[in-house]
């Protein structure tokens, strides 16, 4: 998967701040000091490594540096994609609700597209089984109560591909 | 995995600190030397609880484009189908799901340009209509699962 950034581009990355991005999408170093690690094998200087990556992570290129679970290997084996048709004045507000559910993984409002697609937010949900998730869904339907005109989840039944978003070096 | 491994994986959720010793705190918390807390996210990846431990980088704010795609495909093309459209380069994750839209994937692009040719591209190659479903606004989670 390529997500490259022209450098001659003005809005595009830094050259610098890309070379970090390379070196860590697929991970940090695990060690006591891993920004240093990081700076070690791109040649540049801790203190840079560490204000690039905090300026990042400001401006929201960087969402968070964590531990991402795999919610299948945690015993999640389920996960349903729940859409909802939300009046458009109270979407944001719906969505924050939605939001807080901490079975809840992503949570976006997207365009309609009727008849075949009246939906406009999705909220992934995570369970140990279906009827699990379908229970997290009925949780949620009670939390928009009257704010969602209709519903629906939608199981994966199969994994086509996966090879998640990568960025040229 | 013990109970350790499962209080880290809940605590490293939320995120660690860009400073010199991002695991001190972690390591304080949990009674462990900053190495050990090091030596176990390596491990617990290694065996799969963790799919990584690290930035999780936002592909629009990097400048690229990302959106969320569905087709209606007819069972019986379901297959050949699903070939074309995991061959082209830009789609990210493709999952058959218990809908009429039975096909959804994700496109990642260089440039938010790309989005709108490789949506073409992909009604060429197939004959099928694609919607394009992008993010108008996200909301931020608790993202938490226990483990």
């Amino acid at each position: 998967m390529t997500v490259a950034a022209r450098k001659a581009d003005p809005q595009g990355l830094d050259p610098v701040d890309r070379r970090i991005v390379v070196e860590t999408q697929g991970g940090l170093p695990l060690c006591p000091r891993p920004y240093h690690a990081v700076a070690e094998r791109l040649g540049l200087a801790p203190d840079d490594v560490m204000r690039r990556m905090r300026r990042m992570l400001a401006e929201g290129a960087i969402r968070r540096i964590a531990a991402v679970p795999n919610h299948y290997a945690l015993g999640y084996r389920a996960n349903g994609m729940s859409v909802w048709d939300v009046e458009d004045a109270r979407v944001s507000e719906v969505g924050r609700r939605i939001a807080a559910f901490d079975f809840v993984s992503h949570c976006y409002r997207r365009p309609r597209h009727a008849p075949l697609w009246p939906y406009n937010l999705f909220a992934m949900v995570h369970g140990r089984t279906r009827e699990e998730v379908k229970a997290h869904v009925a949780a949620i339907g009670a939390a928009v109560d009257d704010a969602a005109r209709a519903h629906d989840v939608l199981f994966s039944t199969r994994i086509l591909k996966k090879t998640g978003l990568r960025i040229a070096g | 995995m013990d109970d350790l491994d499962r209080g880290l994986i809940n605590a490293l959720q939320d995120g660690i600190p860009i400073c010199e010793r991002p695991f001190a705190e972690a390591a304080m918390r949990f009674g462990l030397t900053e190495q050990e807390v090091a030596d176990r996210i390596a491990a617990l990846r290694e065996a799969g609880f963790l799919s990584r431990f690290g930035p999780m980088y936002d592909a629009v704010r990097l400048g690229g484009g990302l959106t969320l795609a569905a087709m209606a495909v007819p069972e019986e093309r379901f297959d050949e189908v699903a070939a074309t459209v995991d061959a082209f380069p830009e789609v990210a994750h493709n999952y058959a799901r218990d809908h009429a839209l039975n096909m959804w994937f994700v496109l990642a692009t260089e440039t938010p340009e790309r989005i709108g040719q490789a949506i073409a591209e992909i009604e060429e190659a197939t004959g099928l209509d694609v919607l394009d479903l992008p993010k108008e606004e996200e909301f931020f989670l608790s993202l938490r699962l226990e483990a």
